[in-house]
C-alpha cells in the first residue's frame, strides 16, 4: 500500500512512504510534525487546515496525500524566511488579528492565496475570497484590516 | 516534544510529559530560587484530602515567583483561549511589583504548579483572581520592602521601588534589587496588616494598551493547542457514539474495525473506542463497527419544545419583588404580554474538544483543551479513583471555549482509555462528536406582562423565565412593583432538556436582554416616545445611563419614534459587573425577510480597564459572536438525536456579515475592574430585533430571525 510520493514542502524538496490514500492534513501533522495546519472540521467547511498547493488555497483536510504529489506545497510554517514574519503574519500581529488563534493559520494561508491571486483586492473582495474560513472568536473586522495591510506591503516590496 | 518553554510570557507552559518530581521543578524554573515560594502543586497536597485542595491559597508564594536573573513568573490556574489575559494578568502584576512589564512570564492551567482556581469563566480572570493576584503581589512587595529595610538600614518609610529596584530616597547609591534579596535565600516571611493595592495614579502598565503576546506564536503555527503535542507511542482515538442522546445499546459487533491493520478495539462498559497509531486508519476503523441500539425518545423537538416547557411539571422560584403586582397594574394606562422564545445554541469552538492522556507509573498527566483544569483533574480523580497528587491537567493554548469547554468529557475519556490501553492516548474530537456532546445554550421562554402610565412610566414587571436561566434577568429599570419568577426542571420530574446544557457566553443574558429590551421597545411604541428617551425616562442606574450617552454620541442617534424607517434599535444591559448600552442600523429585504446589519456601536462601563486593546477586541469578538445567535444558530433535534451537527447546517458568523463596528470604553480608572469577555454580546439580539422593527414595524419574539421568521412577523405589520 505504501509508496514514495515526492513533492515540495515548504520550499524543500521531500518525499516519504506513505499511504497515498492517506489524508493530507494527518500526514502534514503526524507525519512531518506540521500542526500549524489545524483540524477543524474535517469536512472542509471550516478551513483550519488551509494550506496553499502550487499557490492556491486548499483543504487539507479534503485531500490525499498522492493528489498532492509533485505539486509545491506550503504550510504556515513556511511562509516566515530566515524567523522574519511574511507581511500577512507580520500584519496580523499589527492588528491583533486573532484570539484564540486556532482558525488563524487556515486564515493566513487562505490570505496569502488570495492575494497572489489579487494583489489589490479591495474590502469587498477580501471579504468574499475569506468568506469560507471560519473564525468563532469574531477577529473578522481586524483580519480584513490586515489583510489590507500586507497586501500594501507586499506591493511595496516588489 | 519541545523541552519546558519558559523563555518569555509569550509561552504558554508546555512542559515535558513528565509527572514532575520536585528537583525537576527547581531546574525548570533555571535556577531561579523560591524564596518566598513554595510551589503550589500536589507535593504538596500529599495525604489531604481533595476538598481542602480545593480553594484559592491565602499564601502570595502561589502566585509568583523571583528568580535570580529578576524575572517574574505569574502563577495562575486560568487558561488562555483568546480573551488575552495571557496579556493583561502581567500588567496587573507589573503594577503591584513595580517591575517592567516585559519581566513577566505566564504560567497558565497546569495543576501541579498553579493555585487551585475554579475554571476559566464568567469574566472573573481580571474582576476576581486579578485582584486576588493584584492583593498577594502587593504582599510580596511589602516583604520586599522590609527585607530591603534590613539590609540597607533604611526605613520602608524611605525607600522607593522602580523596575524591581529598591532605592533610599535619601541616598540614591543605596540600592538593592528584588533579585539580589532573594538570590541564595529562602524566606517564608508574611505580614500581618496586609498592604493595600496600588491607587490608580500610580499605574504604569494597567491602561496602557497592549498587543496580544501570544500573537507571534499563533501566526507561524508554532503556537500548540493540546492536538499538537505528540508523544512516544501515542495512538489515536475513536469512540462509537450513540445516534441519539436517547439511545441504548443492545448489541456490537467489532470485526469489521479489528480488520483494519494496525487497530485495536478498546472496552470498558458504555465506552467502546478504537485506537491507531495512525488517525485516517481510526477515522476508518469506527466506522467498522456495527450496533445495534433502542431507543427511549421523548416526544418533543426544537418547534415544541416551548409549549413543553411552559406545561412541563416545573418548579417555580420566586426570586425577588418590589412594590405590588396587583397596585401596580392599577397605575397602567396600558399593559403589555409578550412571549419570547430562544433556541438552543452550540459553542462552535473552531478547535473541538480534544485530549492526550498517558498514565506513566502511577501518575496520570492529561493535556486537555479545557476551561477547567482543576475540574478536570478532580473528574479524573473520581472516574478513575485516583488521588490528586497522581493526576496533573496541562493546558495548553485553548482553540476557543465560550462555556462549551467548562465540561471536560473527552478529558475523563482520553484518561480511561490511556489507561486501558498502557498507551499515551490523543482524542481530538470530530466536529460532530462535537454537536452531539456539547452542552448547549439552553433554549428557555420569557413571558413578561408590564404597563406603563399616562406619563409612560413603567409601573408594573412581571417576568416569568422558563429553562433558560437567571442571569441578566434583572429589571434594570427603575420600576415600583416588580415580581420575578424563574421556572427549572423539578427534582425528580420529566426532564425537559433532552442533552447537555451549561454556560454558553454570557449564560442566559442574551435571552433575558432579548426579551427584557424588546418589551420596552414595545413600551415605547405604545407610549409614542422616542425609544432612546423613554429608556432615560425609566433608568436611574448612572452607569447604564452614562454608556447610553456614550453610545448614541458615538452613533450620531437623531431621536425618532419607532417604527420611523430608518432601521435603528436601542438596547442595553449588564452582565458580569459591567454595563453595555447598543445601538445598530440594519437593512431588511421586505421581499426575502433578509437582515443586513449596517454598523453596530456598543459602549461598556467595564470599571477600570487593564487592557483597553484587549477589551477592545472582546467587544468586537462578541458584537460578531452575537450576530449568528440572533440571525441564524439553532440547534435542531428530535428527542434526544440532535440534527445539526455539522457546520454546514449550524451557520455561524462569515465575513460577509461584518457591519461597521464602533466601541466606547468609559474611562473609569477610580474602580474596582469588572467583566469585559462577555457583556458586549448581551444585546445584540434585542438591538437587531428592535432595528429590525424600526425598519419595518414587524416585531420579533423569536431568536434566530431568519428570512422566514421576519417575513411571518412582517405579514403580521
Amino acid at each position: 500500500m505504501e509508496e514514495t510520493i515526492k513533492f515540495q514542502l515548504n520550499g524543500k524538496k521531500t518525499e516519504a512512504l506513505i499511504d497515498p490514500a492517506q489524508t493530507l492534513l494527518w500526514v502534514l501533522r503526524n507525519h512531518f510534525g506540521l500542526t500549524g495546519t489545524k483540524f477543524g472540521c474535517g469536512m472542509g467547511f471550516c478551513g483550519a487546515c488551509t494550506v496553499l498547493i502550487d499557490n492556491e488555497p486548499v483543504r487539507s483536510c479534503q485531500l490525499s496525500v498522492g493528489d498532492a504529489a509533485g505539486k509545491n506545497i506550503v504550510t504556515v510554517e513556511g511562509l516566515a524566511v530566515d524567523g522574519k514574519l511574511h507581511p500577512i503574519q507580520k500584519a496580523f500581529v499589527e492588528h491583533d488579528a486573532l484570539q484564540c488563534g486556532f482558525c488563524t493559520p487556515g486564515m493566513i494561508m487562505n490570505a496569502a492565496g488570495l492575494l497572489i491571486k489579487n494583489p489589490s483586492p479591495s474590502v469587498q473582495q477580501i471579504k468574499e475570497g475569506m468568506e469560507n474560513n471560519l473564525c468563532r472568536c469574531g477577529a473578522h473586522m481586524r483580519i480584513i484590516e490586515a489583510v489590507q495591510t500586507a497586501s500594501k506591503e507586499m506591493k511595496g516590496g516588489k | 516534544m519541545k523541552k519546558e518553554q519558559m523563555k518569555d510570557h509569550n509561552s504558554l507552559q508546555t512542559s515535558e510529559p513528565h509527572g514532575m518530581p520536585r528537583r525537576d521543578f527547581f531546574k525548570i524554573l533555571g535556577g531561579g530560587i523560591f524564596i518566598f515560594i513554595r510551589p503550589w502543586g500536589a507535593l504538596d497536597l500529599i495525604g489531604l484530602p481533595a476538598e481542602q485542595a480545593r480553594g484559592v491559597p491565602k499564601d502570595y508564594n502561589a502566585f509568583l515567583h523571583i528568580a535570580e536573573d529578576g524575572t517574574v513568573t505569574c502563577y495562575t490556574g486560568k487558561i488562555e483561549m483568546g480573551q488575552g489575559i495571557i496579556t493583561s494578568l502581567p500588567q496587573m502584576m507589573a503594577d503591584e511589583l513595580n517591575v517592567p512589564y516585559e519581566r513577566i512570564k505566564m504560567v497558565m492551567g497546569d495543576t501541579d504548579i498553579c493555585p487551585w482556581d475554579q475554571g476559566t469563566w464568567g469574566s472573573q480572570s481580571t474582576r476576581n483572581f486579578g485582584q486576588i493576584m493584584r492583593t498577594a503581589t502587593a504582599e510580596a512587595r511589602g516583604v520586599l520592602l522590609e527585607l530591603a529595610s534590613t539590609q540597607l538600614g533604611v526605613p520602608v518609610s524611605q525607600l522607593e521601588v522602580k523596575d524591581g529596584i529598591i532605592t533610599d530616597t535619601k541616598d540614591s547609591k543605596k540600592t538593592v534589587s528584588y533579585a539580589q534579596l532573594t538570590k541564595g535565600k529562602r524566606i517564608e516571611k508574611f505580614l500581618d496588616v496586609k498592604p493595600s493595592m496600588e491607587d490608580f495614579s500610580k499605574f504604569k502598565s494597567i491602561g496602557k494598551s497592549y498587543n496580544r503576546t501570544d500573537s507571534t506564536l499563533k501566526v507561524t503555527g508554532e503556537a500548540k493547542f493540546t492536538g499538537d503535542m505528540k508523544l512516544p507511542g501515542m495512538v489515536f482515538a475513536r469512540i462509537l457514539r450513540p445516534p441519539s442522546h436517547a439511545a441504548r445499546m443492545t448489541s456490537v459487533d467489532y470485526s469489521g474495525a479489528e480488520k483494519i491493520a494496525g487497530t485495536k478495539v478498546v472496552k470498558e462498559g458504555d465506552l467502546v473506542a478504537v485506537i491507531n497509531e495512525n488517525r485516517d486508519r481510526a477515522d476508518e476503523a469506527i466506522v467498522k463497527i456495527k450496533a445495534e441500539y433502542s431507543f427511549n425518545e421523548v416526544p418533543v423537538n426544537d418547534k415544541t419544545i416551548y409549549d413543553f416547557m411552559l406545561k412541563a411539571d416545573s418548579n417555580a422560584k420566586a426570586l425577588r419583588s418590589t412594590g405590588d403586582i396587583d397596585a401596580g397594574q392599577k397605575l397602567c394606562d396600558k399593559t403589555f404580554e409578550s412571549e419570547f422564545h430562544d433556541p438552543y445554541l452550540a459553542h462552535m469552538a473552531i478547535e473541538t474538544h480534544t485530549a492526550l492522556a498517558r498514565l506513566e507509573g502511577d501518575k496520570m498527566t492529561v493535556w486537555a483543551s479545557t476551561q477547567s483544569p482543576f475540574g478536570l483533574r478532580e473528574g479524573i480523580m473520581r472516574e478513575l479513583g485516583m488521588p490528586a497528587d497522581k493526576v496533573r491537567v496541562i493546558t495548553p493554548f485553548v482553540g476557543g471555549g465560550f462555556g462549551g469547554k467548562g465540561e471536560f468529557q473527552q478529558g475523563i475519556e482520553a484518561a480511561k482509555l490511556a489507561k486501558l490501553t498502557g498507551k499515551p492516548v490523543m482524542l481530538m474530537w470530530t466536529r460532530d462528536e462535537e454537536f452531539v456532546y456539547d452542552t448547549f445554550h439552553p433554549a428557555g421562554v420569557v413571558k413578561i406582562k408590564s404597563g406603563i402610565d399616562k406619563a409612560g412610566l413603567i409601573k408594573l414587571w412581571d417576568y416569568n423565565v422558563y429553562y433558560s436561566g437567571t442571569r441578566g434577568a434583572d429589571a434594570i429599570y427603575d420600576i415600583p412593583n416588580t415580581k420575578f419568577t424563574h421556572y427549572s426542571e423539578k427534582s425528580g420530574g420529566t426532564p425537559v432538556h433532552q442533552f447537555g446544557t451549561g454556560a454558553w457566553r454570557a449564560p442566559n443574558n442574551n435571552t433575558n436582554t432579548f426579551a427584557r429590551e424588546v418589551q420596552i421597545d414595545i413600551m415605547a411604541t405604545a407610549a409614542g416616545i422616542d425609544p432612546l428617551e423613554f429608556r432615560r425616562k425609566n433608568l436611574k442606574d448612572e452607569h447604564i445611563l452614562d454608556c447610553l450617552k456614550a453610545v448614541s454620541d458615538k452613533f450620531g442617534y437623531v431621536a425618532g419614534k419607532a417604527p420611523s424607517g430608518r432601521g435603528i434599535g436601542i438596547a442595553c444591559g449588564s452582565d458580569a459587573g459591567a454595563w453595555v448600552a447598543h445601538m445598530a442600523e440594519v437593512k431588511v429585504d421586505k421581499s426575502t425577510g433578509k437582515v443586513t446589519v449596517v454598523r453596530i456601536a456598543c459602549a461598556q462601563d467595564m470599571g477600570l480597564c487593564v487592557n483597553p486593546e484587549g477589551a477592545t477586541i472582546q467587544m468586537e469578538g462578541c458584537i460578531t459572536m452575537g450576530l449568528g445567535y440572533t440571525l441564524t444558530e439553532e440547534v435542531l433535534f428530535e428527542g434526544g438525536k440532535i440534527l445539526t451537527h455539522s457546520i454546514d447546517t449550524y451557520t455561524i458568523p462569515h465575513f460577509s456579515w461584518l457591519p461597521k463596528i464602533e466601541t466606547v470604553i468609559l474611562d473609569r480608572k477610580n474602580q474596582p475592574p469588572q467583566g469585559g469577555g462577555e457583556p458586549a454580546i448581551i444585546a445584540i439580539g434585542a438591538v437587531i430585533a428592535n432595528a429590525i422593527f424600526d425598519a419595518t414595524g414587524a416585531r420579533l419574539y423569536r431568536m434566530p430571525m431568519t428570512p422566514e421568521r421576519v417575513l411571518e412577523a412582517l405579514k403580521k405589520v
